[in-house]
């Protein structure tokens, strides 16, 4: 609408003045009109593409949803024979892996990013964090491969043995880690996506610690606060907003990841309370199923699939968003 | 030193649990960097090992023959470029009517948040839009299908680069160039834009990077195919796609040729990442 008004302005306008003017000028003023249309047309394509997103995968998503109705989100199956579809697995699976990776990932995020803002000496502080930036520059499907063969037989053989020797005999927590150790499983995963997205939630609350007014900070260590009663009194209140904005980026992005979970997963359609078991999550079921849904319903319910998870991450990333608009905009005053 | 030290009650101990708490956040550090040198030494090692003029020469094999990755190679680079040369002059566009024309305008802000979510938006999802709205009427994978999903994808960073760079133009420039009676599309186009190259350029080269190594998007679009092939309206190989279907297969000489192409990707995404970082540091210094 906005578009509209301005289009119309500029138009309305160069129209009047164009008779006085002299030819180059007029020239210019419809250049200027062709390249405002082109250049607006460019931004509105921007949400059309999204707008086809969203209509195609709920036109895509409808036979599967019209069939199995709501029960398609808690169904655990998935098979193909029977037609019989469900995204409940997947849906435990993506969340499950998600949470690992929040609980690894955000504590060591922050970590890394109190380092380099209070610790690390001046020199140093560029070349480490480009170094965890170029982390989050490899692709996902590296991270798989290395996963798979170098990361599960470490996680077969040393972190889930001592795992389950420590927490074996605990009443609650022995189910967590139940069965035999494959290495290929839901723990795995949840590691491969904290490294994944550890680079995200690092730059990200670097960047928010940055924004702390160097008086605050100074006045504490001047009543004698040591570095971490600053750290945790001044700093992470003063910009718990954007705290919360970079962990919601770095869910979004392991809600939505794919590659590496598919390599690591095992891709079982089960919900199992230990994390030791093969699982799949959302994203691993479309990706292992490129080759195989045939059939109407079939694929249906992958697109379905599809749809749930651009919704999830869509609302999660959109929540992370405003978060981090609300820091900038308190920085910038 | 002692003997200048206020002596307070508690203050030992709040010291040590400061260092303490500052000494977990430097182990954590160590760890994010052992993590990437871990994954840079496997990949340099056992890749390296399966590095030979063949990879470059040779086709994709059937298990237990000899080959290399040489159609992979060339259709991730054909695929790579059709999409940046789809997705950039959009994004590029896009991104000036935001930093532009509609600086202030209700439309930018709507386009920002939404570009802003597109730019994390899982890529697996782009490849199922792709599937419907293209593979499935023109009832087979293609090339092209391959080139618009990634195209997709290049635009929201293309946009956000873009429109940042823009922003850092000075309006001073803008208005000594208005008041010589320029209009506004040429000021844009000779003032503007050249002030912002080395930006503008910066997003072009991240968007490559992040699109060269994406492979959830190709296996719905262009999946694979064993042969060399230039014909963009048949399915098409890409390095992605071969590492995932070699390394997940159990053939050894397969699994060997998935890490040489995970190592020419890491690679070609890292020295595209510096040189991006490094275009943009020269730009800020001047």
């Amino acid at each position: 609408m906005a578009l509209d008004a301005s289009l119309r302005d500029a138009a309305g306008g160069t129209t009047r003045q164009s008779p006085s003017k002299p030819r180059l000028m007029r020239g210019l003023a419809r250049s200027d009109q062709f390249f405002h249309v082109l250049t607006g047309s460019a931004a509105l394509s921007v949400l059309l593409v999204l707008g086809a997103i969203i209509a195609s995968l709920i036109v895509g998503a409808w036979p599967a949803l019209s069939t199995f109705g709501l029960n398609f989100f808690v169904t655990e199956s998935w098979n193909p024979v029977t037609e019989k579809f469900g995204a409940g697995a997947a849906i435990y699976g993506t969340l499950v892996t998600s949470v690992i990776a929040m609980v690894i990932a955000i504590p060591a995020g922050l970590g890394i990013a109190v380092f380099l803002t209070e610790l690390c000496p001046k020199p140093l502080r560029s070349p480490i964090g480009t170094a965890i930036e170029l982390l989050a520059g490899i692709p996902s499907i590296i991270y798989g491969v290395w996963g798979l063969f170098v990361l599960a037989p470490f996680v077969q053989t040393v972190i889930e043995p001592a795992l389950m020797s420590t927490f074996g005999q605990v009443p609650v927590l022995a189910s967590l880690f139940e069965g035999p150790p494959y290495g290929i499983g839901v723990l795995t995963a949840g590691i491969v996506l904290a490294i994944m997205v550890l680079p995200s939630i690092t730059a990200v609350s670097r960047d928010v610690f940055a924004t702390v007014p160097p008086m605050l900070k100074e006045s504490a260590y001047g009543i004698g606060c040591t570095t971490w009663e600053v750290v945790r009194s001044i700093v992470i209140p003063y910009t718990r907003v954007g705290l919360l904005g970079a962990v919601m980026l770095g869910l979004g992005r392991a809600l939505g990841e794919t590659m590496a979970v598919t390599f690591v997963i095992g891709n079982a359609h089960r919900i199992s309370p230990s994390l030791l078991a093969p699982g799949t999550t959302i994203s691993a079921t479309i990706a292992n199923e490129y080759s195989e849904a045939t059939g109407e319903l079939y694929t249906s319910s992958v697109i379905a699939l599809g749809l749930i998870l651009f919704l999830m991450t869509f609302v999660v990333l959109a929540f992370a968003r405003l978060m981090l608009a609300r820091i900038e905009r308190n920085a910038g005053k | 030193m002692a003997d200048t030290q206020i002596v307070r009650p508690g203050y030992q101990r709040r010291r040590l649990v400061s260092s303490f708490m500052m000494g977990l956040a430097g182990v954590a550090t160590c760890a994010g960097l052992a993590v990437l040198a871990l994954i840079l030494a496997t990949l340099v090692v056992k890749g390296g090992a399966a590095l030979s003029p063949a990879v470059f020469s040779q086709d994709t094999p059937p298990p237990g023959s000899d080959g290399g990755l040489r159609n992979a190679i060339l259709g991730s680079l054909m695929m790579t470029a059709l999409g940046t040369l789809i997705g950039a002059p959009i994004g590029i566009l896009a991104g000036t009517y935001m930093a532009e024309y509609g600086r202030f305008s209700r439309l930018t802000q709507i386009v920002r948040f939404i570009n802003d979510s597109l730019l994390s938006a899982p890529s697996i999802v782009i490849g199922l839009f792709v599937y419907t709205v293209m593979v499935r009427p023109m009832g087979h994978l293609s090339g092209w299908a391959g080139a618009v999903a990634l195209a997709i994808l290049v635009v929201p960073v293309v946009v956000r680069t873009t429109e940042n760079m823009l922003l850092l133009v000075p309006d001073q420039l803008r208005e000594a160039a208005h008041a010589m009676g320029l209009s506004r599309a040429y000021v844009i186009r000779n003032v503007t834009y050249r002030s912002a190259q080395a930006g503008i350029v910066t997003g072009l080269i991240l968007a490559v990077a992040r699109i060269s190594g994406e492979t959830a998007p190709l296996l719905f679009s262009a999946l694979n195919s064993s042969f060399l092939s230039f014909d963009l309206n048949a399915p098409m190989a890409s390095l992605p796609v071969v590492i995932f279907q070699f390394a997940l297969s159990p053939y050894a000489d397969w699994q060997r040729l998935a890490w040489a192409g995970a190592l020419l990707i890491t690679a070609a995404v890292l020295v595209l990442s510096l040189l991006a970082r490094w275009l943009s540091k020269t730009e800020v210094g001047q």
